[in-house]
Parts: C-alpha cells; structure tokens; sequence
C-alpha cells in the first residue's frame, strides 16, 4: 500500500465520497431516513414493530426484522425492469443479516419490524448505502438496539486498497482488475456483513478490514450527528 | 393484510359537515390545492427526474429511453410507458409484493393522460421506420402517501418529460449511449396534460384530499385537461353520480386544472 | 450530568456510582444507551426517555381504540399496536343482550377505555370508571405516542393551559390518540393545531411559555 495511486475522482485512498445523512424523510414511517454517499441515494423506512403476517411466520420467542431492498427503476443508465430479481432478493437478506444482531427483539414475541429501502440512484455501493440508512431509520424508529451498523465498500483496485468505491472504480480494469468487499460494522467492532468479489490475498484482506474500520467510524459519526440534529431544543440544552 | 386505522368516525362526520359549510381542517377551500413543488434532476442516471410533493404528499418520477423494434400497427411511432408503483415505504398501507389494483389504475390513467393528450410527439421518436424507435419509460414512485398520489403522477410525469434530454445514441451499433445526454428534449407538442381528480365525500366535492379526506371518499373522477381539451376520464368507485353532479365535476376540474398549471409552470422555471 | 440527545450503542456515563435505568444497560463500567432518545440522570439513575417508537400497552393505561369485531362475548379492539385488546361484556356498566351486542358497539365504532390486564392471552379493557366509554362525538387524531407526557405536561399542567385557552374537552390517551370536543369544529381544530405546535417540537425550552403565547397570538 506504499506506491501512490491516483483514483479517478481525487481521493485519498481511505477518503470516503461526500456523505449526507438526514432522519425522517418519509413522515408516515415510524422511523426513516436518506443516506447518500457522492451518487448514491438510499432512502429507507421503518414500520413495526407489529404483528407479523402471515400468522404461521411468527415466532412466539421474539419478534422478527425483514428488509426488503429495492433499486428504482431509474436509478442505474440501463432501465431495471420493475419487480423482483434475485439480485433484490439477496440484498435484502444479506442487509437483514447486517442489522439483526444489533436489534433486541426478545420483548417484542409474534412481532415484525419492516425495513424497506430504496435506492433513488446508483453510483455504486447501495447495499452500503442500504445498510447507513436502514440502521439509521431503524434507531429513528425507536427499535431498541445495542449499536449502530455502519457499512462501507472496500475495493481492490489492481493492488491498491480504497475505500468507497464508484461505479467507474467498480469497473477498474487495469493490472488485477477491481476486488468489491462491501463489509458492514457495528460502532463497537463487530463485523456484521462481508462480501468479496474479486481477487486478493488473506493477508491483503486483513488490511481491507482495518481500513473498513477506519472508514465505519468516520460513517458512524455521520449517522450520530443526523439522529442528533434531529431534536430541535431551540438552543435550551 | 396489516390492519390500517383509516379515519375515525366521529371525526370524519366532523370533515363531512366542516366541508358541507365549505371549510376544510387545514384551512383549504374545497376547490384549492396545497403547495405544490417540484424539485429537479432528483436522480442523475435518468434522463429526466423529479420530486414532486403536494403537501405531505411526495413522489419521484424518473425517465428512461431505449431504442426497440416498433410496434406492428404503429412503425413509424415511438413508445410510451408509463408504470406507477406504491412502495410499501411509503404507507404502512401499501404492501410489498406484486403491484395492486390500485398502483395499476395510477399508472394505466396517467398513461391515458398523457398518451391522449398527444404530449409526446411520438413520430419524432421514430429512427427508422419500421425497425428502430425511440421507447419513453415513465416510471413513477410514491415516497409518502398523505393522499392524492393520482394528481402528483401526471404533475410529476409531465415535470420529467418536460426537462428530460434525450440519450445519445450510437448510430452504428444501433445501441443507445447510457450516461450521456444529448442537449436534445424529448420531442414534445404544445400539449400540457394536467389530472384534477374531483372526490364526492357525503354531499360535498373537493379537490386534493388529504389522506385524511381520501378515507372518506366515496367517489373519485379524475379528468385529465389538456390547456382546456380533455383528454381522459376515469370514474372510480361504485358510487353513484346524478348527471348534473358529473357536469359540475367537469367543470371543478377544468378549474383547477388552470390554477395548477400555473404553479406547475413557475416551478419548471 | 446534563440532559443529552444519545443514540443506540453510545456511552452516557461513565462511573461506577451510575446506576442504568429505563432503556440502558452497564457495559464495562459505563452505561449504554439502548435507544434513540434523551438521557437523564437523577441520583445516579441514568435513563433514556425514547423519542419514537410504537405504543407499548401497560396496566392502568387509558386508550382510544376502534373496534375491529365481534365475539360471543365481547368486542375486539384495535388501539394501535401488535395486539389486540378484548373488551369483555363483563367490563361494560350495563346489561348487554348478547343478541344485541352491536347497540353497545359496533364495528368501527370508537372507544375510550382502560387496560386492567396485559397476560399471556392478552389486553383486557375495562369501561367501567368515569369517562370511559363509546366516542361519538369530537376530533379524534394520532400523534407520536412518546410525547403524549409533554401534552399533558406536569401534573396535567399543560392540558389545561389548553383547555382553558380554547374552551375545549380534550381526552389524550397513552396510546397517542387525542380526543377534541369543542363547542364548533373551528375552535375544535384550532385546539388540534396547539396539540400539533407541541407534538412538532415536543423538547424545546420554555414550551409552557411558547405554548401559551400560541395560543394568544392565533386565537380569534
């Protein structure tokens, strides 16, 4: 990680794209809120925790978190056709599996919370984006929770390590071509999601996850300044 | 199903006899809508995007081109395609799934709106004839349903084609250039298709319920006006109209339509 | 320690002597917040009182509800959360002809009432004491149920500034539902705008003063 490599955009290596952060954009949701990372917009909406429909899905232990993910269908150049593809289908899953361990459920038996997600526009990332706007919401709501997730996209590209990847760096095509190795965090250092597509060597990835790290605790600090922001003291602190 | 709370009795016989006196909860006349805004270029990998919010009310809208065979019976013309979808997001009432009747009534009847009303200008969408045109996907999302989403998607609709740009397409290839915009609108007429839908509640007739107000509707008409023509006309619900109520509603929305293009054209500024 | 906004996972305190309340826990010497909310302190008992979040029912609590059906022996109420509260024949003040249940309450209809039991079968409502009963009459709207406390304010200071300014009957149930009865429906939605001015901006200092002038400055 020595040799200087230039990315597209500017970026240090570990220097995330411009990020903005904002609770409660969908008003009728118990809890809500937009993440964007540079492009890319994730919007994400809480409802529950509520009775869990179809009956023969509840848990009578603990309620149940389900996430449904969702791209709009203009949101990348090539139209998605609207509906469910299986692509949809398994961010959904991998984003409820990115949460779940933070949520105390155990007071809420037969119950579900549902976390929907939409991404307004893709420039790579979104399941990333999902995740920052999904935990967000999710504290938003009110869930009782252990800790916040955060969620970043590591890359490899050739042999360099980056962090937040863009569409363009997602396609890098030069040397080793591009590694996407999305991992998501709780504030207190456990890993939550991981993915990898690419190729990279064990030690290397090491290396991806402290810069993951670094770069969900700079994501954290976003995220707590969003929910904190939205109370309004006017100045009577 | 999730159980949903609509609007509770007591208070729905109050907006009932509040509107009988002609007055609305938040201040409204019966014929006024709230604030409409319409903010731009919401999603950049779009050829034409908005956000339009009526009050509480929000949805985006994007436009996506591509290049296809034309249809049998039209080889000279381009394509339209229009889809609306409720997203589970946006209501605790709406569900995931495959789309309900009514996301597809929004979208078939702001397609009507818009294909009648001959706003896109569909033999300029023609490349070759009878081989390659251009199609228009209008796809349209709720993001917050605090009533009247019919309204907002043919505002919304019109607002992105209005400031979409056509792709740039690769002659040779016969493939359309993703990511890069032409300086070109999409070919548009003179037309400007506005839906006004007109709601009986009890006696009364009003314009752009609440969410609130909408519970309590028994019968939506929803004209879509062209400068004064109208171009398409949906009647839903089973409730019954006297045909003089019917000709009033014509012209409520007539009305209204002209207020609101206004606004619509001050916002595209 | 002085009152904060905190968000899940974050550290309030840090001390032995703290002790965690409401919505905490103790990690390592240090109490963690649980939820998105504002923490307190008070004799060394930290707790967070939630911002958000749906209505958790608890014994004693009055409710609004709509009734959702119709059994042998009672009325299922729908008050706005997971589940459904039963209203038994038994805990209304009144004969009930069990062939005639829908002249008590029919489907629909709403309902002020109180929970007297939360059990493995479920919420038990009870009509019984004063004031209880069907709603005919008045505006009926939802706010966020965590801040139904400041409406009512300390000891039901602030609902009777509202009362007396606007001349109205206001019932607010824990479940977040308020019940407005006025002598016209203007002056009943003006006393849900004062309602509204609050539950919008449910923490800012001086609410009392704010609340007060609000209703001075847009009373007719």
């Amino acid at each position: 990680m020595t040799e200087k490599f230039k990315r597209g955009d500017g970026r240090a290596i570990d220097e995330l794209r411009q990020i903005e952060a904002k609770v409660g954009v969908v008003p009728n949701a118990d809890g809500s809120a937009m993440y964007r990372s540079g492009d890319t917009i994730a919007i994400a909406a809480v409802y529950g925790p509520k009775k869990m429909h179809p009956q023969h899905q509840q848990d009578p232990s603990r309620g149940q978190l389900r996430c449904d993910y969702n791209m709009l269908s203009f949101s990348v150049s090539e139209r998605i056709k609207p509906g469910k593809n299986r692509r949809a289908m398994e961010i959904s899953e991998i984003t409820k599996w990115a949460l779940e361990p933070v949520l105390i459920l155990d007071k809420y038996p037969n119950q579900v919370i549902d976390v929907f997600i939409d991404i307004i526009q893709a420039d790579a990332g979104t399941r990333c984006a999902g995740i920052n706007a999904a935990s967000l919401a999710l504290a938003h709501a009110g869930v009782p929770m252990k800790d916040m997730v955060s969620s970043i996209a590591v890359g490899k590209l050739d042999k360099t390590l980056v962090v937040d990847l863009t569409k363009e760096e997602e396609d890098f095509e030069e040397g080793e071509g591009p590694t996407d190795i999305p991992i998501s965090m709780t504030h207190s250092g456990k890993i939550t999601h991981m993915q990898l597509d690419g190729k990279i060597s064990a030690e290397q990835l090491k290396d991806a996850v402290d810069l993951a790290k670094g770069a969900c605790a700079k994501i954290y600090e976003i995220q707590k300044k969003a929910l904190k922001d939205a109370v309004d003291f006017e100045g009577g602190k | 199903m999730d159980k949903v709370m609509t609007t509770p009795e007591p208070t729905g016989e109050r907006i009932k006899k509040y509107l009988r006196e002609g007055k609305r909860f938040d201040g409204r006349s019966l014929l006024d809508f709230r604030k409409i805004t319409i903010e731009k270029n919401i999603s950049k990998k779009s050829e034409g995007s908005v956000k339009v919010k009526i009050g509480k009310t929000e949805m985006v809208v994007g436009v996506k081109l591509d290049v296809s065979a034309p249809y049998a019976d039209s080889p000279n013309k381009g394509n339209l395609m229009v889809t609306a979808e409720m997203l589970p997001l946006s209501s605790q009432r709406f569900e995931a799934g495959p789309p309900k009747f009514d996301a597809i009534e929004l979208g078939r009847v702001t397609d009507r709106g818009i294909r009648e009303s001959k706003f896109i200008n569909l033999e300029k969408l023609c490349i070759k004839e009878g081989e390659k045109v251009w199609t228009v996907f209008v796809d349209i999302y709720s993001i917050n349903d605090d009533g009247n989403l019919m309204d907002a998607a043919t505002i919304g609709a019109v607002a992105a084609l209005k400031i979409a740009k056509m792709p740039k397409y690769d002659e040779e290839s016969g493939k359309v250039v993703y990511g890069e915009l032409s300086e070109n609108n999409i070919p548009l007429t003179e037309s400007f298709p506005i839906a006004v839908s007109v709601h009986k509640i009890g006696e009364s007739l009003i314009v752009d319920p609440t969410r609130q107000e909408e519970d309590l509707s028994e019968c939506r008409v929803t004209l879509t006006n062209n400068k004064g023509e109208i171009s398409s006309l949906q009647k839903s619900e089973s409730k019954e109209l006297d045909v003089e109520e019917m000709k009033n509603i014509f012209e409520i929305s007539e009305e209204a339509s002209k207020k609101i293009l206004k606004k619509i054209e001050d916002n595209l500024k | 320690m002085e009152r904060k906004v905190v968000i899940p996972g974050e550290v309030i305190v840090e001390g032995e002597d703290y002790l965690p309340g409401e919505n905490t826990e103790k990690r390592d010497g240090k109490v963690v917040s649980l939820r998105y909310g504002l923490a307190e302190e008070q004799n060394n008992l930290v707790k967070v009182i939630a911002l958000s979040g749906v209505y958790a029912p608890r014994r004693g609590n009055v409710v609004v509800g709509k009734i959702e059906n119709i059994t042998q022996n009672g009325w299922i109420v729908d008050i706005g959360c997971a589940e459904s509260a039963f209203l038994s024949i038994n805990e209304v003040p009144r004969y009930v002809n069990k062939d005639a249940m829908e002249e008590v309450f029919k489907i629909d209809d709403m309902v002020i009432a109180k929970i007297w039991s939360i059990g493995k079968r479920g919420i038990d409502l009870s009509i019984k004491s004063r004031g209880l009963g069907k709603i005919s009459e008045g505006i009926i709207f939802k706010i966020n149920p965590n801040t139904v406390p400041r409406v009512i304010g300390k000891e039901g200071s602030m609902i009777k500034i509202i009362k007396e300014g606007t001349g109205c009957n206001i019932d607010i149930a824990q479940n977040g539902f308020v019940v407005i009865e006025g002598e016209n429906i203007g002056i009943e939605i003006f006393a849900k705008k004062v309602v509204d001015f609050i539950t919008e901006k449910p923490f800012i200092s001086g609410l009392t003063e704010k609340v007060t002038k609000f209703i001075e400055e847009n009373k007719k």
